[in-house]
């Protein structure tokens, strides 16, 4: 057992990891943080995305012991308080997602995917969800979503945090 | 603890040295038992299918100064653990060796490219992946970094055979070097694929240099998913060398490409179809690099 250090939604977590432990599982059975979710455990999913050091990743594809030190972003800290992350309030609005298994990964990248590229075109917002699988394969709404999702932040000027 | 069983790696030490001589020594420590991890993107997975199960996991993702790209001299440099997101976005990259930026830009998805690494995949010599294709046929150079010291090879000594790679237990790829291509070149890479994200049915990394007169000064093509090792397709490149690359020129070009190949027949396709399909993206990525010859 190591112990890892990370900051998570903006607040300091400790907690004991084997080395093979992945970061997906040690998020959610180390630390109790279990919006992200578990897919495929191979990487093909994405459903377990979610940002380190400003990047989109999958947690199933590192160790916990790799994000010593790291700063992630994970579903949980999207929201303020009660108040839902303009991607989030787009998902709802456009019927984003059926079973909502996708969803918290689908949430991430399309985070990363605005972070990067504000105004995405609808071929770039499928590249930026290539990573990310549907099983309902409701991907129609969640195009619409993140399209969506982009002119509200737009509108809004929200400033990405 | 864990709810999927199968997927979790036999048990290993972990090591995250700060410096590359203190990587070298835990290498040289324990030897065949050790492996070496960068961004994880293929290791990773490896471990969690217990394909491969090291020892001792030397977590080289902390270590300072291996990532970046520096242009000097026409060429490029690359810190190994450049990612892939940053090679394909890199201006310099883009500008000077399209072809690059371009395969870079199939690895995977944004996830994997976020934090995979261009010396990684390198190292991981998958003869089907996108980027050790580009980097044989622009026959890339390799500095690796031992206890004794470095060395260079090109890329037709690195890539040995499938996964195996002249890298020796005891060192790490430090840096690749790729040419930024001279004025008058166009490059492409073309991939074939059954899907977002998979490996190639077959792909093709072409650069063209043309002269003045239009008559092709240098052709390069590398080709992914074809034999056991990314194959630089030298006959095809000698049909084109010296001659206008016209439709006929092309066309031989890309039957002695297919004719080199010696696809296997799985998943992805019959060896057949993969020969047939050789020729077809040969020409294709051809006449896209000539028409971007600027």
């Amino acid at each position: 057992m190591k112990q890892v250090s990370t900051t998570i939604n903006g607040q300091k977590y400790v907690g004991n990891a084997e080395p093979r432990t992945l970061l997906v599982y040690f998020l959610r059975d180390e630390l109790g943080l279990t919006g992200t979710h578990i897919g495929c455990v191979v990487g093909k999913c994405g459903a377990c995305s979610i940002i380190v050091d400003g990047k989109v990743v999958k947690s199933c594809m590192m160790f916990a012991n790799q994000a010593e030190g790291a700063d992630i972003l994970t579903v949980e800290g999207l929201a303020q308080g009660s108040k839902l992350h303009p991607i989030q309030e787009a998902f709802w609005e456009n019927h984003g997602l059926q079973c909502g298994y996708c969803t918290p990964g689908m949430l991430m990248a399309s985070y990363y995917l605005l972070k990067e590229n504000p105004k995405p075109t609808e071929e770039e917002i499928r590249r930026g969800i290539a990573g990310n699988l549907c099983m309902c394969t409701g991907y129609v709404n969640i195009v619409k979503a993140i399209k969506a999702a982009s002119e509200k932040m737009q509108a809004g000027g929200q400033s990405q945090k | 603890m864990f709810t999927l069983f199968n997927m979790i790696p036999r048990a290993f030490e972990y090591y995250a040295p700060a410096s590359v001589s203190e990587a070298l020594s835990l290498l040289q420590k324990y030897g065949d038992e050790s492996k070496v991890l960068a961004g994880g993107q293929s290791l990773v997975p490896l471990m969690k299918l217990r394909l491969v199960s090291p020892a001792h996991i030397i977590d080289i993702g902390r270590i300072p100064g291996l990532s970046y790209i520096k242009e000097e001299d026409n060429k490029i440099r690359i810190g190994a653990l450049t990612t892939h997101h940053e090679v394909e976005t890199s201006p310099v990259v883009k500008s000077k060796c399209m072809v690059l930026s371009e395969a870079e830009s199939h690895v995977g998805d944004q996830q994997v490219r976020n934090r995979g690494t261009i010396g990684g995949s390198a190292c991981h010599a998958d003869p089907a992946a996108d980027v050790p294709s580009v980097l044989v046929a622009l026959d890339a150079e390799f500095k690796m970094t031992g206890s004794s010291g470095d060395r260079v090879v090109d890329a037709r000594n690195f890539f040995q055979d499938i996964f195996t790679t002249d890298l020796r237990q005891n060192e790490i790829l430090a840096e690749i070097t790729v040419p930024a291509l001279p004025p008058r070149s166009g490059s492409t890479y073309l991939k074939f694929e059954r899907g977002a994200g998979d490996f190639a049915i077959v792909a093709v990394a072409a650069a063209v240099t043309l002269d003045q007169a239009g008559v092709c000064q240098d052709v390069r093509l590398g080709l992914a998913g074809v034999e056991s090792i990314p194959l630089r397709a030298l006959k095809a490149e000698e049909a084109l060398k010296g001659k206008k690359p016209d439709d006929n020129a092309i066309l031989e070009a890309a039957a002695r490409a297919s004719e080199q190949s010696k696809p296997s027949s799985d998943i992805r396709g019959s060896a057949e179809y993969k020969k047939e399909m050789v020729k077809v993206f040969v020409k294709r990525a051809l006449k896209t690099a000539l028409s971007r010859v600027s």
